[in-house]
């Protein structure tokens, strides 16, 4: 008999699961994508060579590996078109991660400080835009920033401008629609940090002779580090790879890596570069990705 | 009323009557300070004095306004009305961080990001020290409360009695005329609080600093305050020393919030001297224990509903009665023990009177074989002193 386990079976069950998930959803597919990567481009169904296929028997198999090569990587490096592709996300991720902070940060201080009723009101208030679709709301700044559109018609009516400002296709609507879509996202994270704050740790600040903004940048801030470290990952990855919002708002002239991984996949139909444009990514995301679960990681153990 | 109790009661009080309130200017005067919230008044019209180096308790049930009260005077809250004057400067409308006030707050409230080092630094980097004065200040204070080679530690990293322990240098640190305790040990065990009342007696006469504590723990409060308020419905009902709180309760609320006590209810007899043998007696009719002579009052009594109180431990029992000539046994009464609850120290009993009232005596325990011992059931005269008294009006 095996020894008594204090996991019954569906505890143990549970406990995998996560894991499981992951094995099935990410770590398969990216294998996938990872052999693709290694592949050349064919004119074929599917794009690319060698295919495995296990009917063909193992030596064939064993031959297909052997085709196997970093090519692909080496064209990335080699082709200013992708560094720059890179470098352009990660900078417009840091830009914009920097502005959501600046602006959610007073957004969730002050949640934070209000009447309990109405933190549940405000927190709703930030969460409702995600009733709508995404694509609906971005579509929606396309039409207010437009040539004809709202903010222009509001402009001349009030004779602030005399001709209609070019607003779309430029990085200030890129930024705005960033902005605009992800602020819940820093938002949520700094306010659940900032409401658990005991507000005795401010009294006792004052009480120690510090002045109400003395006491925020000893005692508030250096507090809620966590919740920055948490909303601005929760943000700045996804923003490296985004693809909607720079391919409506922004001009065309500089591409995000997610627009160019798109036009390789769909446009060049090459999708062993796609894939490597994809894995490259991926290792790049991988520090801060690192970075938050330790983050979260020493949060849970000071729990 | 009982104005030379009062004084013996002092006097006996030896360790702790150094902290005499001394004449002249009070340190702290709280002058007729209101404060409501909403309708509710947490703070009524209250005034109070507190000298130079008193060990000041604020004792009172939870939402009698205690808190609200010493809040006020940290300057977490502003009062309605009233002034707050420390040394003579009325700081009512003073924030807090300009303040020569420190709090120690109940649940500590260290700052779980800084180290124990840091934490004690805090208020001293802010009243802009210069560094070698911090380092040695904090050394001082870290040595005072015995934190030594602690100073590294976060504050989860340190037990429930060190975590006490920092709060305390940190509201030391900055010499405080004036320092608040809000429930300081109320998250002690008992063991560790009962020590830590003591070294905290100590700390206060050495360094000779003033401190006000709340408090919702009377045994607390006795064994530290050399004063305490006792407070009920944002007033305060009696400021007193413990002894006196004890002993001259002046209201039946007082005497039954402090300790344990027995009251019997009555009416002032008008042929007031039925023991002319006995000087200033005051002979009181009641129901449950027919006539009970009591030593007379120092202030006239003004009504005719009295209550008589008497502590349990000051109800003696005996199998018979003691002799009919003992006039420290003139108040007697007849009835079975009901209960009896062994307490180490000293043993518990209920006696239930022939009138059906219930007496409680208590006994010390003073011999290992105790011969005085009563079981449940049996027949006992309770008796007591009429100076054992104290009289109350209704």
């Amino acid at each position: 008999m095996s020894a008594p386990s204090i996991f019954t079976r569906p505890a143990r069950l549970a406990a995998i699961a996560p894991y499981l998930w992951m094995a099935l959803f990410f770590l398969v597919p990216f294998l996938f994508v990872l052999k693709i990567s290694l592949s050349q481009t064919a004119i074929a169904q599917p794009p690319y060579t060698p295919v495995f296929d296990v009917a063909e028997g193992w030596e064939a198999i064993e031959t297909a590996f052997a085709t196997l090569s970093f090519d692909n990587f080496r064209l990335l490096v080699s082709d200013d078109l992708y560094v720059l592709s890179y470098l352009r996300s990660l900078t417009v991720a840091a830009i914009s991660t920097s502005i959501l902070l600046v602006i959610g940060y007073p957004i969730a201080y002050g949640m934070a400080r209000l009447p309990k009723r109405w933190q549940a009101i405000a927190m709703m208030l930030v969460i409702v835009p995600f009733w709508t679709s995404f694509l609906i709301r971005i579509y929606a700044w396309i039409n207010i920033l437009q040539h004809d559109g709202l903010l222009n018609q509001i402009l001349l009516a009030l004779h602030l401008v005399s001709t209609p400002v070019v607003w779309l296709s430029t990085d200030g609507a890129m930024y705005l629609g960033i902005v605009y879509s992800y602020l819940p996202f820093i938002v949520l994270p700094l306010y659940a940090t900032l409401s658990k704050m005991d507000p005795a740790l401010l009294e006792a600040a004052n009480d120690l002779g510090a002045s109400p903004r003395q006491a925020f940048w000893r005692v508030t801030f250096p507090l809620s580090l966590p919740g920055i470290g948490a909303g601005a990952l929760l943000c700045f990855i996804p923003i490296v790879g985004e693809f909607v919002i720079p391919d409506l708002l922004a001009g065309s002239d500089a591409l995000m890596i997610g627009q160019t991984l798109w036009l390789e996949f769909f446009t060049n139909k090459d999708w062993p570069v796609a894939s490597a444009t994809a894995v490259v990514l991926l290792l790049l995301l991988l520090a801060p990705l690192l970075l938050y679960d330790r983050l979260q990681r020493r949060q849970l153990e000071r729990a | 009323m009982t104005e030379d109790i009062a004084k013996t009661a002092r006097e006996a009080d030896s360790p702790q009557s150094i902290a005499q309130p001394a004449a002249g200017t009070p340190l702290l005067r709280i002058d007729a300070v209101i404060k409501t919230f909403g309708q509710f008044r947490a703070v009524d019209a209250l005034s109070l004095d507190i000298h130079a180096g008193e060990f000041f308790a604020l004792l009172g049930p939870s939402g009698c306004g205690k808190t609200t009260l010493l809040r006020m005077l940290a300057g977490f809250e502003a009062p309605d009305a009233g002034r707050i004057l420390l040394d003579g400067k009325d700081i009512a409308q003073v924030p807090p961080h300009q303040r020569p006030v420190n709090m120690m707050f109940q649940n500590y409230a260290l700052f779980p990001h800084l180290n124990v080092r840091d934490n004690i630094a805090f208020g001293l980097k802010r009243a802009g020290m210069s560094k070698s004065d911090i380092n040695a200040r904090v050394s001082e204070m870290v040595a005072l409360v015995k934190l030594d080679g602690l100073e590294k530690r976060k504050p989860d990293q340190l037990s429930g009695g060190q975590r006490q322990r920092v709060a305390l240098a940190r509201s030391l640190a900055r010499r405080p005329r004036l320092l608040l305790l809000d429930e300081p040990l109320a998250a002690l065990d008992k063991k560790l609080r009962e020590s830590t009342q003591l070294e905290l007696m100590e700390l206060q006469r050495r360094l000779g600093l003033t401190f006000i504590i709340v408090t919702h723990d009377q045994q607390e409060a006795m064994t530290m305050a050399s004063r305490i308020g006792v407070m009920d419905a944002g007033r305060l009902e009696q400021v007193a020393t413990p002894r006196e709180l004890y002993e001259a309760p002046r209201s039946r609320w007082i005497a039954e919030f402090v300790g344990d006590i027995n009251l019997i209810v009555g009416k002032l007899e008008t042929n007031g001297e039925a023991y002319p043998a006995i000087a200033r007696r005051i002979a009181i009719a009641t129901s449950e224990a027919g006539t009970v002579y009591v030593a007379q009052p120092r202030e006239p009594l003004t009504k005719t509903e009295l209550c008589v109180a008497i502590r349990p431990e000051k109800v003696r029992l005996s199998r018979r009665a003691p002799a009919s000539d003992d006039v420290r046994a003139i108040n007697r009464l007849e009835g079975v023990v009901t209960d009896v609850s062994y307490l180490g120290g000293m043993t518990s009993y209920k006696v239930k009177l022939d009138s059906g009232a219930v007496l409680r005596s208590s006994m010390a325990n003073t011999a290992r074989l105790d011969l005085d011992a009563y079981s449940a059931n049996q027949r006992v005269v309770a008796w007591f002193s009429p100076e054992d008294c104290v009289v109350l009006e209704q």
